[in-house]
Order: C-alpha cells, then sequence, then structure tokens
C-alpha cells in the first residue's frame, strides 16, 4: 500500500455553472472521499476558488489534480500537505444557554480556546471557533458536558505560504500569450 | 437581426462545415426549419438513429482531421448519441455535437423530452455549454470548435434550449483563438528535450511506439524521419496504424494483445522506449508492473496527464508530436544499430510460420477472415480506407491490411463500441469519396447499427461491406473457448438472410463461403463505387492469434491455443 496523507487541493475555475459537479466527480472516479469543500470568490474577478481536503496516497491525487487541471474551465490546480499552507475552518457550536451558564468561568474557557460568542438567548447560545479541525474538535468535546445542540464545521480555507497566489503568475503569463496571439 | 437556429447554421459556415450528420425532433425543429435556407452550403445527411449520426461524423472527422458534426433533438435524440460522444472521448475524435433542449423556463420539470444533457455529458465530452440565449450562439460554436479541434481532440456538446433558437441576435462571428485557462500546446521543456537526446544517443537498443498522436499531430514524415536517422524499429497501437506505410523498412507491426511477436517481445528487450502519442492502454501493456520493466521511458504527449500514468518515465516531454519529433531528429546523432534491428526479423520469421501463413494461406479448410483481410489489401493495393467494428473482426482488419496512406485506419479502440463500423464507414466515405472505403464487420456487430443501411440507400454511399459472418459473438466464444472452460454462454447466434436484408435496402449482395470465389468476389466488390455487401462465411470457430492472455507480461505470448512462443 502507498502511504496515503491529508491534502489540501486548491482549484481555481472560471466562474462556470456545473464546474463543481465535474471536479467532485473526478474524485469520485479515483475513489478519493471529499473530507471538507468550500467554494468562493478570490481577489481576481472572475476567477473561483474550490478548496477540497482529500486523504489518499500521492500518486492518486495527483493523477485526479491533472484530470481536474483538463478540464478546459478550469485555470490551475494545486495541491499541498498540511505545512505548505495557513489554513482554517470555522466551526458554530449552538449551546443550551442554561446549561453554559452552570459551567462557571464561560469567560475563561472561551478565551481558552479563542473562541467567541457570537449571539445569545434565553434558550441558546451560539459560540464561534476558528482553527484546525482537531482545535475544534477539542471545543466541541470541552462544551459536551453542557449539552451541545448543534455543531458545524465549514469546508477549509487556506492560502498557500508562497508570497502570491501562484495563480497570478499563470494568469500574467496567459495574457501575455493572449497579446501575443492577437497580434498575429 | 436573425434567429438563433441561422445564426447557429451561419456559424457553422464561418467554420467550414459543408456536411452535418443528423436526426430531426421536436425540439431541435426551428433549426432544421432554417437549414432550409442553407441547402446550398450544407449538405444534411439524414441517419436512422443518433448513434449512427454520432458514429459517421467520427468516421468522417478521423479521415478528415477536421471535426464532424451531429444536430440532434433533445431527450432521447440527445441520449442516443451518448455512446458516441463517450468514444469519442476515449478516441480522442474532434466532433461538435448539438442537441435541442426545452425552453429555459422548462428546464428542470421534466418537461417533454427533457433530459439534462449538461450533466449527462460532462464526465464523457471535453466541454459542453447549453446555449440559453441567441446572443450566444456565434461564442459558443466558435469556442466548441477550438476546443474541439485542439490539443488533444475531443467531443464537444451544445445544448442548444428552444428560446435560444427561436431568440434573435445581431450575428457576429469571431474565431476562437484563445481560452486562458486552456493550453491545447504545451511547450515542451528544454530540459525535457535535453534529457530525452542524451538517452537517445546513448541507447543500443531503441524502440518506438507510436499511437493515434502521430495522425492527429499530422506528424507521419516528421516520425519516419526520426526513426530513420536513429534507425530505430518502431511497432504502431491499434489507432495508430497507418501513420507509418507498412512496407516502411522500420515498421514493425502492432503491438498488444494481439499485436505482432516481434515488437511486444522487443518491449521486453529495448533500453530505451520512445512512446509517441499513445497513452498505454491496458490492452497495449498487458500486465503493467513488468512493462517494459528493463527500459528508459521517454514520453511524448501533447496530454500531460498521460505521462506517467500508467507506466513511469524516465523522461516525460509534452508538446506537439511532430514538433517536439522535428526537435529530437535534429538533435540527435544519427546512429545505426543493425543487430538490434535484425533481430526483430527473426521474430517476425516465427509469427510467419504458425501464424500469419497459415491464417492468410491455409490452402484448404474453410474460409479465414485473415485471408479474406490480405485479399482486400491485394485488391486494393492497400490504398483503401479501412473500417473495422469491434472483435475477431476488427483485430484480423488491423492485423492484416497494408497501407499505403496515412489516415486509413478508423476503429473504436478504447471505448471498443461494437456497431461502430457501418455508421464510421458511411462518414468516411463522405469525407473521402474519391477513395474506396472498406468496412469489416461481424455479424454481430452488423446488427448494432443495421438501420444505417437506410442512411446508404437515401445517399447511396458507396461503402464495401465485408461482413466476417461465423454465426457466433466471436470474440467473446474465443475467451469462453481459452478461458470458461469452453461454456459458450449467449454467444451462438442465428442470423438473418442478409441477401434479403440488403435487397431491401438496394445493396449489392453477394455470399463467398469458397476460396476459390474469394479472389474474383473480391475483384468484382471493388470493381465500381456502389454499395454492396459482401458476405464472407467464414471458419466459426476460428481465434484471433497470436495472444498475450489476459494478467500476462506483453512477452508471453500465445502462438496458437496451446503453444507459447519461445525465443529461438
Ligand atoms: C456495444 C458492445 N456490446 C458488447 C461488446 C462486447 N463484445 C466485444 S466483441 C463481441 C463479439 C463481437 O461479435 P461479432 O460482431 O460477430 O464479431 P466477431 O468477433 O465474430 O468478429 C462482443 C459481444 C462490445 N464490445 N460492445
Amino acid at each position: 500500500m502507498m502511504e496515503e496523507k491529508e491534502y489540501t487541493v486548491t482549484i481555481y475555475t472560471e466562474n462556470q455553472i456545473g464546474l463543481l459537479s465535474q471536479i467532485t466527480n473526478a474524485f469520485t472516479r479515483h475513489s478519493l472521499s471529499i473530507w471538507s469543500l468550500s467554494a468562493g470568490a478570490t481577489s481576481l474577478e472572475g476567477v473561483h476558488n474550490i478548496t477540497i481536503v482529500t486523504r489518499g496516497p500521492e500518486k492518486k491525487v495527483k493523477e485526479t489534480v491533472q484530470q481536474i487541471e483538463k478540464r478546459v474551465d478550469v485555470i490551475k490546480v494545486f495541491f499541498y500537505t498540511a505545512d505548505k499552507i495557513v489554513y482554517r475552518e470555522l466551526a458554530l457550536y449552538k449551546v443550551a444557554t442554561d446549561g453554559l451558564l452552570e459551567c462557571g468561568d464561560l469567560e475563561a474557557l472561551l478565551s481558552r480556546f479563542n473562541a467567541k460568542i457570537v449571539e445569545m438567548n434565553k434558550t441558546f447560545t451560539v459560540i464561534q471557533k476558528t482553527g484546525h479541525t482537531d482545535e475544534t474538535a477539542l471545543l466541541h468535546d470541552a462544551l459536551k458536558p453542557y449539552k451541545v445542540l448543534q455543531f458545524v464545521r465549514s469546508g477549509r480555507i487556506s492560502v498557500s505560504k508562497a508570497m502570491q497566489e501562484p495563480v497570478f503568475k499563470f494568469l500574467r503569463k496567459r495574457e501575455q500569450e493572449q497579446k501575443q496571439i492577437n497580434n498575429q | 437581426m436573425i434567429t438563433g437556429s441561422e445564426a447557429l447554421w451561419r456559424a457553422l459556415v464561418a467554420e467550414g462545415v459543408d456536411t452535418v450528420f443528423g436526426y430531426p425532433g421536436g425540439q431541435i425543429m426551428p433549426v432544421y426549419d432554417s437549414l432550409c435556407d442553407f441547402g446550398d452550403r450544407i449538405r444534411h445527411i439524414l441517419v436512422r438513429h443518433e448513434q449512427g449520426a454520432i458514429h459517421a461524423a467520427q468516421g468522417y472527422a478521423r479521415v478528415k482531421g477536421t471535426p464532424g458534426v451531429v444536430i440532434v433533438t433533445s431527450g432521447p435524440g440527445a441520449t442516443n448519441v451518448i455512446t458516441g460522444v463517450a468514444d469519442a472521448m476515449t478516441d480522442s475524435t474532434p466532433v461538435v455535437v448539438i442537441t435541442g433542449q426545452v425552453a429555459t423556463a422548462a428546464l428542470g420539470t421534466d418537461a417533454f423530452q427533457e433530459a439534462d444533457v449538461i450533466g449527462l455529458t460532462a464526465p464523457i465530452s471535453k466541454w459542453n455549454w447549453q446555449i440559453r440565449s441567441a446572443d450566444e450562439v456565434a461564442w459558443a460554436v466558435a469556442r466548441a470548435f477550438y476546443i474541439a479541434g485542439t490539443g488533444r481532440p475531443g467531443p464537444v456538446v451544445l445544448d442548444f434550449t428552444r428560446d435560444a433558437q427561436v431568440g434573435m441576435t445581431d450575428f457576429h462571428f469571431e474565431p476562437c483563438r484563445f481560452i486562458r485557462s486552456y493550453i491545447p500546446e504545451p511547450t515542451p521543456s528544454e530540459l525535457s528535450i535535453k534529457q530525452a537526446v542524451a538517452l537517445l544517443d546513448a541507447a543500443e537498443r531503441p524502440l518506438v511506439v507510436f499511437g493515434q498522436g502521430i495522425t492527429l499531430s499530422h506528424a507521419e514524415d516528421r516520425l519516419r524521419a526520426f526513426l530513420e536517422k536513429g534507425d530505430i524499429p518502431a511497432g504502431s497501437t491499434l489507432l495508430g496504424l497507418s501513420a507509418l506505410p507498412s512496407d516502411f523498412p522500420l515498421y514493425q507491426g502492432m503491438i498488444g494483445m494481439h499485436g505482432n511477436v516481434a515488437p511486444n517481445v522487443k518491449t521486453g528487450e529495448c533500453d530505451v522506449l520512445v512512446a509517441i502519442g499513445m497513452r498505454f492502454d491496458d490492452r497495449v501493456t498487458g500486465t503493467v508492473s513488468t512493462y517494459a520493466r528493463q527500459a528508459k521511458v521517454i514520453h511524448i504527449d501533447i496530454d500531460k496527464s498521460e505521462i506517467g500514468k500508467i507506466i513511469p518515465v524516465e523522461v516525460g516531454i509534452r508538446g506537439d508530436a511532430g514538433k517536439v519529433l522535428a526537435i529530437l531528429t535534429e538533435r540527435m546523432q544519427a546512429r545505426k544499430h543493425p543487430e538490434w534491428v535484425a533481430g526483430f526479423a527473426a521474430c517476425r520469421a516465427v509469427e510467419e510460420e504458425k501464424v500469419i501463413g497459415p491464417e492468410i494461406r491455409p490452402g484448404s479448410g474453410l474460409l479465414r477472415m485473415g485471408e479474406v483481410v490480405d485479399g482486400v489489401s491485394r485488391v486494393t493495393e492497400g490504398k483503401a480506407v479501412i473500417v473495422t467494428d469491434v472483435g475477431q473482426n476488427q483485430m484480423m482488419a488491423a492485423r492484416y491490411s497494408r497501407f499505403a496512406a496515412g489516415r486509413s485506419f478508423l476503429s473504436s479502440g478504447g471505448l471498443g463500441t461494437m456497431g461502430f463500423g457501418l455508421p464510421a464507414a458511411i462518414g468516411a466515405k463522405i469525407a473521402a469519396p474519391a477513395r474506396p472505403v472498406c468496412l469489416f464487420v461481424g455479424d454481430g456487430g452488423i446488427q448494432m447499427t443495421l438501420q444505417e443501411f437506410g442512411t446508404i440507400l437515401q445517399e447511396q454511399v458507396g461503402v464495401k461491406i465485408v461482413l466476417l459472418n461465423n454465426n457466433w459473438l466471436g470474440n467473446v466464444r474465443q475467451w469462453q473457448e481459452l478461458f470458461y472452460g469452453q461454456r459458450y454462454s449467449q454467444t451462438r447466434m442465428l442470423n438473418p438472410d442478409y441477401s434479403l436484408i440488403a435487397a431491401a435496402y438496394g445493396i449489392r449482395y453477394r455470399a463467398v463461403e469458397r476460396r476459390e470465389d474469394l479472389a474474383e468476389a473480391l475483384q468484382e466488390l471493388f470493381s465500381d463505387d456502389r454499395p454492396a455487401l459482401l458476405d464472407v462465411h467464414v471458419l466459426e470457430n476460428g481465434n484471433v492469434m497470436p495472444m498475450v492472455p489476459p494478467g500476462r507480461g506483453i512477452d508471453e505470448i500465445l502462438l496458437s491455443e496451446n503453444q507459447w512462443y519461445r525465443p529461438q
């Protein structure tokens, strides 16, 4: 067996309907499961970002990445191990307010986990925490005694540790090439 | 202002299209209505089933080298082309498929004849797009042709909603020449070229295996120059056939499961293997872990995702086959490998004695597929376009056809689609009316798209159909005989009277059962340019040999049911 690792796959696409399903299909075809997925805008107009966390042997992940990059409307795809990126997930915890008040030092608990309250009423309180998967899981454990009514975690978002989004360089090069073609 | 339907035809004409294959229906009627005004510029071939339209367009595209065009209605019309779209995807065939679609307001409501064409075709097309307004038509068509025909070619699907067909637009056409997210032709890296030249210069036992990439890149001459300068023997994949003329001295025949002995055996002996425009299909490699394990592999492909996908490479060169070959030929040293090259002849002699001779010159017994194929090559002097269906007929046609020119062999390789042959031959003949087009097909496969006899009748397409009739699904029967203990499960077929079918469609028919009639029947078959069916009754239990059994290395070759190839 090849060694399995967690990879964060960062996909830059044109804003095209239907691309997301083609991308997730590529994972399915290579029997890789998607652990988390998030999609959104980038600082470049018209360029979208899809970030997928998966686990598998490097060769398989690489093949999947190449298949995705082959799609006409996909601009560029990168994949990283966790040490090459700065990444976060967002977690929300809905906890019964009376239970939470029994805990005594709520302030201390929140500051220990670097979490904050985003909504509070008589029946429930919503706590927010950003962090890595294991960190948000730890807070979940800590809150369990006070009756967690709901716990959700977002997909991962990440930035590379390179100075610039690597896709910038690619797009600049393509702009040059377009000019050349237009001048022909 | 013109309608979206008219914009479609104008855009197709602007792309240089003069022939389309299609079938009308409710949600494409505005387009068909508009076609009436383009009768002087567009020839529409009315097929008998949409699968026929797309395979015909594939045959057309592969002979012509430009995208084939298919127009069908929504729902069942669209789902009927799916097999062909998948086939074109695996075999890198440029086709542009236009499907009708319900009005945008009805999308997603399970409207009559609505199918999710975009969802269905996304994983099997190179690109697809739903045209929702007439203003998009020119843009979408230009983009479709650019994507289908450039880089590694493939099928593109345009799903044309009814509102877009009837909506009005100011028509302005501009060909597509650039898409920023799409790099059809990567530039080969200098480093990879240098490394490849070094390997080639040091090689003592080099071998080239090439695929359809040579044809797609119009690199036939460059391949020859490369092989000659390096004195490198070469084997072809199924889809690479005819890229080298059969009598080219360094050409060693076909590789793969039913390929020739010499290039398969030498794959296990070469020190440098140069793979060009091919993708190491499992029918080519046999067991992957032992394939060319002693060799340093150089893989040249325009699709970088193919490099290293199956076989680990020493050097991967991303780029157009022709351009890369020109650079390598220029930079590498001229070499001679007389002993290595001579070694191929010894393998060939064994195959000639044990397999080829008995197949094409059996002398007695029932007619064999190989001698029929050989006879066709003789009569046509290798100048025909050979089209095959799938099965034993395909392997025999591949093994025993001889080619004088390129773009002369069409077959469904990657998908292995039975029923491909007849419509593909129709498309090929329409693309190259001056060339003889000969289809080899089995009695199973011909019945999968037999309805296209109607297209032949209506358009008087002069295809020559050679039915290799063995009353079995022969290829499956062979596997049952060899690997399933001769339990013949559902492979025996009771055939109809093909003379009556041919007569019904006005297709000239002749049956051949005896060896002494074959040559004359073939002479007659190719004596004119009219559609004709030659029903050859061949040995029922013939097997395609040599054969690399499944699960074996590519150099572990059966010469007959119970005899392995042994090095001399
Ligand atoms: C659409 C489709 N269905 C099934 C198969 C599996 N298959 C491959 S070869 C073959 C037998 C073909 O028989 P026939 O057309 O008579 O040709 P022969 O092998 O006898 O030359 C079959 C069933 C296939 N390749 N394609």
